[in-house]
């Protein structure tokens, strides 16, 4: 059973999250420091509301240098909603500075008719994905947020939703993965994609031993 | 394309559904988790819990139950009731909420709005307005358009039982302007009287809003789920007592949106 950590900065439905990942046959570990880490085979940056005070919360807890390392080491990571936006440059909604693994800024969601983005939408993915896998297309997902991430490469967009304007929802890059939307929030069709996310975080972890890690 | 909702609401005291008229005459409608996950898996699209018993001594049997229902129910899940301060949002979102809705509280403190909002992010403060036609039902105007006179509505808060002094609309406005992401109203008028949504004072919010708005109070059947959106402008629809007693299931009004052409999330076992 593959050990899914996952970052407990201090604000935020950990509950469900830790229950969908149990769920769908790993064990979840909520950590709040950076030791706890070290037991995991991949992370989940959840995360909800604004940049700023999420990056001073998980700076105060000693996480940032760690999930920078994990990522850089190209291990299995799964950002959602807030966790996503924290990946990239920076934030428009405080101008906060985040963790700057994805060029690209976080900006205010163009021409939507109501903000915040609050309920179910469809999502579409382009060609096969492994995180969308055995996912009809066109499926919806639960969203709540008002910004969204625009990477500067669009290569690293998986999918896309509409509201108001077109806008990314997930991106990857190798074992670096991230959605807009809250899949611990999205019925069964998120629950599978949680199941994906541990089949290529177990795959990923045969693929390099932790010796490669050290 | 975004779907707009449909949310089973659970009025909950000391860990039971509940259910009354207009607020009062209170009756047990079951265990909350159980109706939650029948609920999910009929195709709502959220769970809003009420907290309608709010004592203080009951707050311990409000998180166990929020927990219950986030590791059981995966789809997202609203609570409100209470809340006053900004580390009891805190204490209900760590046990598994999603949003939490303010009402009582904000009225007394606004404030309490933008503190949450700061930090929580305002996709996660829900206000709640529990509102009332003036002149109230019973008096001669009756709040009737007809009669000539603008229509107002007035807030209440503890439960629909304390009249303020604030305009509905205006408060709206102001609980968005301070950090609300989304609002639930209610129409005291209508709440438990099946005579369908106040559409009106759905329709005066949701123009000068820019936030989801949630229709509650009134729904008797599937077309008053369609007029609250296609008449007063809502994101979302809330009802309790249709659904409790069976007397309509989700998957129906869902079928009545979509048939009026309205975008809905399709699930297993819910005719689209």
């Amino acid at each position: 059973m593959i050990r899914v950590a996952i970052a407990d900065y201090g604000a935020g439905n950990l509950v469900s999250i830790a229950r969908a990942i149990e769920v769908v046959g790993a064990q979840p570990l909520v950590i709040g420091d950076a030791e706890a880490l070290r037991g995991a085979d991949a992370l989940v940056v959840p995360g909800v509301g604004a940049a700023a005070p999420a990056m001073d919360r998980l700076r105060r807890r000693g996480l940032v240098e760690p999930i920078l390392a994990w990522i850089r080491a190209g291990r299995p990571v799964l950002g959602i909603c807030l966790g996503l936006q924290l990946l990239f440059d920076g934030s428009d909604e405080d101008g906060a500075a985040t963790l700057g693994l994805i060029p690209g800024r976080t900006v205010r969601l163009a021409n939507a008719p109501t903000l915040p983005h609050i309920g179910w939408n469809t999502v579409d993915w382009v060609g096969h994905q492994p995180l969308f896998e055995g996912i009809e297309p066109g499926a919806a997902f639960y969203f709540v947020h008002s910004y969204v991430a625009m990477p500067d490469d669009p290569g690293v967009v998986i999918a896309e939703s509409e509201h108001g304007s077109r806008f990314p929802v997930a991106i990857a890059r190798a074992n670096l993965l991230a959605v807009q939307f809250h899949p611990e929030r999205s019925g069964a069709d998120g629950l599978r994609l949680l199941a994906n996310f541990t089949a290529i975080a177990a795959a990923a972890t045969l693929d390099a031993p932790v010796t490669a890690l050290a | 394309m975004l779907s707009r909702r449909v949310i089973p609401c659970l009025d909950v005291a000391s860990g039971r559904v509940v259910k009354g008229t207009r607020f009062v005459d209170l009756v047990d409608e079951g265990d909350p988790v159980e109706l939650a996950t029948r609920y999910a898996a009929e195709g709502a699209d959220e769970i809003v819990y009420l907290d309608i018993s709010a004592a203080p001594e009951g707050r311990g049997t409000l998180l166990g139950l929020v927990e219950r229902t986030a590791r059981t129910v995966f789809i997202p899940l609203t609570v409100g009731g209470g809340v006053r301060s900004v580390s009891e949002m805190r204490d209900v979102l760590r046990a598994g909420a999603d949003k939490v809705s303010l009402n009582s509280a904000a009225v007394a403190d606004p404030t309490l709005i933008n503190r949450c909002a700061v930090r929580f992010g305002r996709q996660a403060v829900v206000v709640a307005i529990d509102a009332a036609r003036e002149p109230a039902a019973g008096d001669s105007a009756a709040g009737d358009s007809a009669a000539g006179a603008p229509l107002r509505w007035t807030a209440y808060v503890r439960g629909g039982r304390e009249r303020t002094e604030l305009d509905a609309v205006a408060w709206a406005e102001r609980a968005v302007e301070l950090g609300a992401g989304e609002l639930l109203i209610t129409s005291i008028d209508r709440d438990g009287t099946g005579a369908g949504f106040d559409t009106e004072l759905l329709r005066a919010i949701t123009d000068r809003v820019g936030v989801p708005v949630i229709a509650s109070g009134g729904a008797a059947g599937p077309a008053d789920f369609v007029r609250a959106i296609r008449e007063g402008g809502a994101d979302a629809v809330l009802a309790a007592s249709i659904f409790h007693r069976r007397i309509h299931a989700i998957g129906e009004v869902k079928a009545a949106m979509a048939a009026a052409g309205l975008v809905i999330r399709s699930t297993a076992g819910v005719a689209a």
